[in-house]
């Protein structure tokens, strides 16, 4: 390939030293884990069955990344992501049952069925989507942190307090708006961290067929004055312990940051991907550096659980993920009024409603046009 | 992230009692903003060179002054970047006012503007809003050939979600932007740099102008005249003309196309059984032709003739002045409409 590797890699960040938190804290990350895995594992099924329509991108293999991130911020730090958002969704608090209702269409989904596998939002939970266009998120994460620091300085008067999460693909970073966003985000001083979930392949082209200088993504950022750091994937104590340290960096320095952030995903980029641009072999060699049974043999050499309790875990992720299903199958479809709800906060603006205008003799009218469900001028 | 409301005085600017001033169109959108600041903090503007440069066009001249570098932002040129980040800021309920410096520039900021703003509140299922304007200038007419010359109002109001305004004078300017800033869903603000110039009594008192309202700006009984944004002025021009020729002419300012003030049109058109639409975008799937569309619908019985359209020419903008003002939907091609419309031609 082409492009020339003439700097060396950023050194793997390699602190892989179990932290000291508590043990519940530490069950909940493997717990997490599992969830998402299992909630995969049945999306996968619920869309050959077609009760999941349309897209559907699963996160199998790279739940360390969802889970050792959202872990290492605090709940009021917001996060935005791209379209494989479910595992980022779980991580950051959202109910299975939401979660999977949306995927299937359903009023009890997340956003009452209107958004879809690649729309995830939870507001209470700070996830602010869930974006499908690729790159996209990117200058949008960098206005949630802009908002977080103008709010902080300038409409309450004291100290940035909150960091903001990115996430984009591999792929995405051949995109301009991402480039748009770092340099917004270096300039302006932005608390922001684009987390390049690096898998690998952005759809079925591998990295170094799309991209230059692709054994190291931070490049991309140094052009921008962004910090790096280059973390294994993989590994959810090392994703947290780098996380965490470069989060408190962020949020105390007002400054932007890059992860290159190696891993892989199992599946294909969507349920329709056959996956033949890549061997059996590589795949089985990814999987056998699997996150999740690495961090459980972590916690059973610590002592933290034990088989018994592992076990407990992986019945209880099943329990909660087929009552997902249950709760999804069960929810009404949205009915058909909800099609023309949420197109506008007020669709004649502020002064309607109850502070209707009194001035305008066709006030009357307005309002005889506006009972029609939000189908402009029709009568 | 709904805005307080301190009793807003909402009102037609010529009602309001209290002193009148002539100033530019302008100095009417800052003064907009201007108060716009002042009563909520949230409020902030961004865009290519409106602070130290005071504004490309001097919209937001002396603000930097008055507000700071932390609310009067100077971008890059990078519009689909800072589009971007004042979406995702609005959404976690900053109030952000964009400029650009021409609309034409928008169109590289397409997939924010059109796939974020309008389609948040929707896609969330009502968790996130956008309370966001975009302004700046459209239109052509100022020699600036083809790239610079764009009425995205053809291209965008397509898009459901966004709200419309294109005010025609600045006493509209200045009420059509508090209500846009106040207002908790994106709207695109058009303006003209043509008009930026224009001066216009403006109350001195607060006035906020409701989207959606439609203002009879000459009353006729022999066609309606129906237009937004820079082309009134070509229409009141062009009544006076064939006032003189016998014809009679409503001339109805829409003032917002999203939403549409479409009883005022259809109840005028009852009375003068004839409609012609002035519209400075491109004909085909234009808003004039929806216009126009809406009116045979709800004025079937009504119309003497088939409403008759006036648009720019089918051609990119050309640059000769000679060439662009033929381009134009003018005062010539206004007043032909209107006589072939009533059968005076």
């Amino acid at each position: 390939m082409s492009s020339a590797q003439a700097s060396p890699a950023t050194p793997i960040a390699g602190n892989r030293k179990l932290p000291s938190l508590p043990q519940a804290t530490l069950t909940k990350w493997l717990r997490d884990m599992h969830l998402i895995r299992e909630f995969e594992v049945r999306c996968m099924q619920s869309y050959q069955e077609k009760k999941i329509g349309g897209f559907c991108h699963v996160y199998i293999g790279q739940e360390a990344v969802a889970v050792g991130c959202t872990q290492a911020v605090r709940p009021e730090d917001p996060i935005v992501t791209a379209y494989r958002d479910h595992g980022h969704a779980l991580a950051r608090g959202m109910t299975s049952r939401a979660c999977m209702a949306e995927m299937y269409g359903k009023v009890g989904g997340c956003a009452k069925g209107k958004g879809g596998s690649m729309h995830m939002f939870d507001r209470p939970n700070n996830l602010y989507g869930g974006h499908g266009i690729v790159g996209a998120q990117t200058p949008l994460g960098t206005g949630l942190a802009f908002a977080t620091k103008y709010e902080d300085e300038v409409v309450h008067g004291g100290k940035n307090r909150r960091v903001t999460l990115c996430f984009l693909g591999d792929g995405a970073v051949n995109q301009g708006a991402f480039y748009e966003a770092m340099n917004l985000a270096g300039l302006f001083d932005i608390p922001v961290i684009f987390i390049v979930e690096n898998n690998g392949y952005s759809m079925g082209t591998a990295i170094h067929r799309g991209t230059t200088m692709s054994h190291d993504l931070c490049i991309k950022g140094r052009a921008h004055g962004l910090k790096e750091a280059t973390i294994d994937g993989m590994d959810v104590v090392a994703v947290y312990n780098e996380m965490h340290a470069l989060a408190e960096w962020c949020r105390a320095n007002s400054r932007p940051a890059i992860v290159d952030m190696k891993c892989y995903r199992y599946k294909g980029h969507s349920m329709s991907d056959p996956r033949k641009y890549r061997t059996r072999e590589e795949e089985e060699r990814h999987e056998s550096n699997d996150p999740i049974g690495k961090f459980e043999r972590v916690l059973l050499d610590h002592g933290v659980v034990d088989d018994a309790a592992i076990k407990s875990i992986m019945a209880s992720c099943r329990e909660e993920v087929r009552d997902s299903i249950q709760f999804s199958n069960e929810s009404p479809e949205p009915p058909l009024s909800d099609l023309y709800t949420d197109v506008f906060v007020e669709p004649w603006g502020p002064f309607t409603g109850s502070s209707q205008p009194e001035f305008t003799g066709g006030a009357a009218n307005v309002c005889s046009f506006r009972a029609t469900d939000g189908k402009e001028g029709l009568v | 992230m709904t805005a307080v409301m301190s009793n807003p005085v909402f009102r037609e600017p010529e009602t309001l009692a209290g002193p009148v001033r002539e100033i530019e169109f302008r100095d009417a959108i800052r003064e907009a903003m201007s108060e716009e600041m002042r009563r909520d903090k949230r409020v902030f503007l961004l865009g290519e060179e409106v602070a130290q440069y005071d504004g490309a066009y001097k919209v937001s001249k002396g603000m930097l002054a008055e507000f700071g570098e932390r609310r009067i932002i100077d971008t890059p040129i990078s519009e689909s970047g800072f589009a971007g980040m004042a979406i995702g800021a609005a959404s976690m309920g900053l109030r952000p006012i964009v400029e650009f410096m021409s609309w034409s520039f928008s169109l590289v900021a397409a997939d924010p503007i059109l796939n974020n703003a309008p389609k948040m509140l929707y896609m969330s299922g009502g968790q996130l809003g956008c309370p966001i304007v975009f302004r700046g200038n459209d239109g052509a007419g100022g020699q600036l050939g083809s790239t610079h010359s764009w009425c995205v109002e053809g291209l965008y109001s397509n898009v459901p979600g966004v709200k419309i305004v294109i005010p025609s004078c600045p006493a509209d300017a200045k009420g059509l932007m508090k209500t846009a800033i106040r207002d908790d869903d994106p709207v695109f603000f058009l303006e003209s740099e043509r008009m930026l110039g224009n001066k216009g009594h403006v109350p001195e008192g607060e006035y906020l102008i409701p989207f959606g309202h439609a203002a009879v700006r000459r009353k006729g009984k022999d066609v309606t005249l129906c237009s937004w944004g820079r082309p009134v002025n070509f229409c009141l021009e062009a009544a006076e003309i064939l006032a003189k020729e016998g014809i009679d002419v409503e001339v109805i300012d829409l003032r917002t196309i999203r939403p549409l003030d479409l009883p005022t049109v259809v109840r005028s058109v009852k009375k003068t059984n004839c409609a012609v639409v002035v519209d400075q975008s491109w004909s085909f799937a234009s808003p004039g032709g929806e216009l126009a569309a809406l009116i045979h619908r709800h004025c079937f019985d009504d119309l003497d003739n088939f409403v008759h359209r006036v648009h720019t020419d089918d051609v990119p903008t050309p640059y000769s002045s000679k060439l662009e003002q033929e381009y134009l939907p003018n005062v010539r091609k206004i007043c032909e409409a209107v006589r072939a419309a009533t059968y005076r031609a």
